[in-house]
């Protein structure tokens, strides 16, 4: 050891490790919430592309069948098969997450897990049936 | 032949040396011990001058927590088996400033945990004859989850928000605010609010929910900031639609 050591009273020399850029990357866990983090791109995406759509479907017909026909070129079906399993996997994590918010108590005992991430599946389910219905009749 | 597990230890001695640094012990490996084990054997027969926090050695005083293997543990709880064949890599808890080898500065915990008043608040106190404030099973057990907490701070160091973010209250200390907030017998729930709603409150937490994974007494702060987070928002959402009388 060189030299008196130097310390000023109740200021002990602290160390702070700085947060890398990259933290994200040093463990699974951490990189799989940025993952999901970024699903909400996708989630972004399609209701980009649900805006473009309306404005198609006002421009007039012909305008509405080429973004038919762009759509089904093999890239956008590629980036929308993507976007698709992404949106889906932040559907899946968020309804699996909605317990930890939701505490609901029927007769004094709180509802389990299972039960309220199950109403939330079946609530989906309904929406997305009675949506598929309305686009189906039409 | 006796088995021995290598331990990689960061030492830091500020009178020394700039940054930290690993040094390497190799310990007994005995089945029934636990890193806390193997760091008081390397105290107590190879260096003397290592330096780390512990108290109780049965998971309640919370003075023990490193990072074991880059995980935020109670060393006390952390079993040698569970990390063979090493080597097992002790750290001290991330994203706190390390005063010297695996021990970390808790002012800015112990400060923000203040800032919560983490303690019974009573617009006005009833006289002693009055008797004691009563409470029923069921009301215990709305906030008994959340009081079980230790101030280990395992889970400010599972929080990444928390590293970024310095100035963010932290899990534990929200968890803490929901604990009084959820007791019948207290009732400074908006004064708690109104500091949590604040910048470096409940809506710094992105949800990673680390905190609640690494918690050793099953508390859940991730569970209690989002159920304030939805108590903040229908708060807001009852100020912008009922009229004044009926919030």
């Amino acid at each position: 050891m060189s030299g008196p050591v130097r310390y000023t009273l109740h200021h002990p020399k602290w160390y702070r490790r700085p947060v890398s850029v990259w933290w994200w990357l040093e463990s699974w866990r951490y990189a799989k919430f940025v993952l999901r983090e970024l699903t909400s791109l996708a989630v972004a995406w399609f209701a980009l592309l649900a805006l473009w759509k309306v404005r198609a479907i006002a421009t007039g017909p012909e305008a509405y069948a080429a973004f038919l026909t762009r759509l089904q070129s093999p890239f956008w079906v590629g980036v929308n098969a993507v976007a698709l399993v992404f949106v889906l996997y932040h559907t899946v994590t968020w309804l699996n997450l909605a317990p930890k918010a939701m505490v609901v108590r029927v007769g004094g005992e709180r509802v389990p897990d299972r039960v309220i991430q199950g109403m939330n599946y079946l609530l989906w389910a309904a929406v997305s049936a009675a949506a598929l219905w309305v686009l189906e009749r039409g | 032949m006796t088995e021995t597990v290598t331990l990689e230890v960061t030492r830091y001695r500020p009178e020394q040396e700039a940054e930290p640094t690993t040094q390497t012990y190799e310990v007994p490996f005995r089945k029934d011990w636990v890193v806390l084990d193997a760091l008081n054997y390397v105290k107590d027969r190879l260096d003397g001058t290592l330096s780390y926090r512990w108290s109780c050695r049965m998971g309640v005083c919370g003075s023990c927590g490193m990072m074991v293997n880059g995980e935020p543990k109670l060393t006390c709880a952390a079993f040698l088996t569970d990390s063979l064949p090493g080597p097992i890599r002790v750290e001290p808890l991330q994203f706190f400033p390390i005063i010297r080898d695996l021990v970390v500065d808790l002012t800015d915990f112990l400060k923000k945990l203040k800032r919560v008043k983490p303690w019974l608040v009573r617009e006005k106190e009833k006289p002693l004859a009055e008797g004691e404030y009563r409470q029923t099973p069921e009301e215990l057990d709305l906030y008994q989850q959340f009081s079980m907490c230790i101030n280990c701070m395992l889970c400010y160091a599972a929080c990444p928000v928390y590293g970024l973010e310095p100035s963010f209250i932290g899990p534990a200390a929200i968890a803490l605010a929901q604990r009084y907030n959820l007791d019948s017998r207290d009732q400074a729930a908006p004064e708690r609010m109104e500091i949590l709603a604040e910048h470096g409150g409940i809506w710094e937490c992105t949800f990673v929910g680390e905190c609640t994974k690494v918690c050793p007494k099953n508390v859940d702060p991730a569970g209690a900031i989002q159920q304030y987070k939805l108590a903040s928002a229908t708060d807001w959402f009852k100020s912008l639609l009922l009229p004044r009388g009926a919030r």
